[in-house]
């Protein structure tokens, strides 16, 4: 008995060796900036000066700040757009894709090549497709009759630009988390369905939707917390132009915190976006759950 | 011949099974062909304009091919930008954090699903649950910590006087080592894999860290593969973070390179393409040798839900 207590003891003494380094990065890089990052947004720390306490300064700063809500804005703007599409293109094409048909592994693999792009690739490249003269994207609406816009300087195209770009390299990945979903809704459904002479809406209405529901969540989930803090592609595509119509949050936090120094304060808005993120997952939340399975 | 497949398509019941299957393919070919065409273009497109003559970039009306195949644009980005050196820089900071997330997520990943201890379920769930964290929350704070890391950097045992940790690559490797989808990805790798090997070991007189290393580590050779691939694409096109650490131009990863070279060459197209194309090969060769373990890796991201 004695023995075995002390082979447990040795054991549970190796699996902490083993979780140590994983544990001392989590606690200095996760869970010291996350007290911090409170903190922080009380203070005026701007790297170079003495960090003193300023209580509700920046809090009180920000509430007047219109720049920072016309950012809010934006980016409100931009995923209330976003996600639905991301959820119903990537879904769309998922069951498309889901046919066993010949050449199917091929069309795969071209809808997920984006996916693979940087974000700053993917702006280069698309800043030259979206060009109003030489670009493809025009030139192709030429062949149509249409003349196209001066996609990102123009004030009303800008941030459609961004998520066309956006959804572009960004639904490949979540249609092979879809395909995989509908892999899992079992056949003897669709079947019996068939039987009873369900339509094919009725029969997606009733059990895909449905049988999908973890899926969706997840999808939904993942796309609300990055379009929230959508920076790479409005750095890249337009700096935030024209007349700051594509500027987010993540973008101005930025240029506060580390181009003006104003680190405090930059803290505050990260904060305030962070409790913007956790309210929008957790209406997410509520509407999945409200989507409850027939079957 | 396609009057008469809409007709068919149209009518409730097809008068001929066959000719409502050959519609369905037709449509299915159309759609998916329309939806390929659309993903792959912009590829197509900076590929063609990477290859092409500078005259012929902006002729009017527009050629899908160039007429001749030029390197010069790649030769530009590479002799105006140190295109090289940020490929460099790119490429060793991509594979250390494939290296450290495989050790550590594979060594911790183990622990937590093989080795019983107390910690294990409450500290599981702990990391787990910090995944939801945003990361504009700790960006700030992790610059602090960085930038007043005791003794390293020029800085005394209180973290002033120096710079810290920036400006130097562990800035960017650190962070990252043990991510907790690494930590994650491995424990249910490894939970699938039978206990009793361990014991085995175990009666043999093996070390605790040798029947991991010896025996259960090369079993997880798939698992492995996919999650070197997921951490290597993720180091390789990562951008903020690099841009705030890193000051130096000697430093600078191959995405902040292309920025910057996007920003000052708003007209210099071919260049910009060649340059774009260059950021994107290295993870679009690994996709094509590794297809498999790519899929492998996202559908498990899906399942985790």
């Amino acid at each position: 008995m004695a023995s075995i207590g002390k082979l447990n003891r040795h054991q549970e003494k190796m699996a902490y060796v083993f979780i140590a380094p994983t544990l001392l990065l989590f606690a200095v890089f996760t869970i010291i900036p996350v007290v911090m990052a409170l903190y922080l947004s009380f203070t005026n720390y701007d790297v170079l000066s003495r960090m003193d306490w300023v209580a509700l300064d920046n809090y009180q700063r920000l509430f007047n700040d219109s720049l920072y809500w016309t950012t809010f804005k934006n980016v409100i703007f931009y995923s209330v757009i976003f996600v639905p599409l991301n959820i119903l293109l990537s879904l769309g094409m998922a069951m498309l894709m889901n046919f066993k048909r010949f050449g199917i592994r091929m069309f795969r693999t071209l809808n997920y090549m984006p996916t693979l792009t940087s974000a700053v690739a993917a702006a280069t490249v698309w800043i030259w497709l979206l060009h109003p003269e030489f670009g493809l994207v025009n030139e192709i609406l030429g062949w149509f009759g249409i003349t196209g816009p001066a996609w990102l300087a123009q004030t009303e195209t800008a941030m459609p630009s961004i998520i066309m770009v956006t959804l572009w390299q960004s639904i490949g990945s979540n249609m092979v988390i879809y395909i995989a979903g509908l892999q899992g809704v079992p056949d003897y459904l669709y079947e019996s369905a068939k039987l009873d002479g369900a339509s094919a809406f009725a029969r997606f209405r009733y059990i895909t939707w449905p049988q999908l529901r973890p899926t969706t969540f997840l999808i939904s989930t993942m796309a609300i917390i990055g379009a929230l803090q959508l920076f790479d592609q409005a750095f890249v595509l337009t700096q935030g132009g024209p007349g700051n119509v594509t500027k987010t949050p993540v973008y101005l936090i930025y240029q506060q915190g580390f181009k003006q120094l104003q680190m405090g304060y930059a803290s505050a808005q990260a904060f305030i976006l962070a409790i913007a993120i956790l309210i929008f997952s957790l209406i997410n939340m509520r509407i999945n759950k409200a989507e409850e399975p027939v079957v | 011949m396609d009057t008469h497949i809409t007709r068919t398509r149209n009518s409730a019941n097809p008068p001929n099974p066959a000719l409502g299957k050959l519609a369905a393919g037709l449509l299915f070919y159309t759609a998916a062909a329309l939806i390929a065409i659309a993903m792959f273009l912009p590829f197509f497109w900076s590929l063609s304009t990477s290859f092409k003559p500078s005259d012929e970039i902006f002729s009017v009306p527009l050629r899908w091919l160039p007429s001749q195949f030029t390197l010069e644009h790649y030769i530009d980005a590479f002799t105006t930008v140190s295109f090289g050196l940020y490929f460099k820089n790119s490429l060793f900071l991509a594979v250390a954090g494939v290296l450290a997330n495989l050790f550590f997520g594979s060594l911790a990943g183990y622990a937590f699903a093989k080795l019983t201890f107390r910690g294990n379920q409450p500290i599981f769930r702990t990391l787990l649950a910090a995944m939801m964290i945003p990361g504009i929350v700790t960006m700030i704070p992790s610059f602090y910590v960085l930038r007043h890391f005791p003794l390293l950097g020029g800085n005394d045992l209180f973290g002033s006087g120096g710079m810290g940790l920036l400006n130097s690559f562990w800035g960017i490797i650190l962070p990252g080592a043990a991510g907790t989808f690494a930590v994650f990805f491995m424990r249910q790798f490894f939970l699938t894999l039978p206990s009793d090997m361990m014991e085995v070991g175990r009666i043999e007189g093996c070390g605790e860290f040798r029947i991991f290393w010896n025996i259960y580590l090369p079993l997880t050779k798939p698992a492995l593969a996919t999650l070197s691939i997921f951490t290597f694409q993720a180091g390789w096109n990562s951008f903020l973070w690099p841009m705030i650490v890193l000051n130096d131009p000697n430093k600078a990863t191959i995405q902040m390179g292309l920025q910057a070279f996007t920003y000052n060459n708003q007209t210099d197209y071919g260049p910009m393409m060649a340059g774009a194309l260059i950021a994107i090969l290295p993870i679009l060769i690994l996709f094509l040798l590794l297809q498999k373990y790519f899929v492998q890796g996202i559908a498990f991201s899906g399942i985790k839900g």
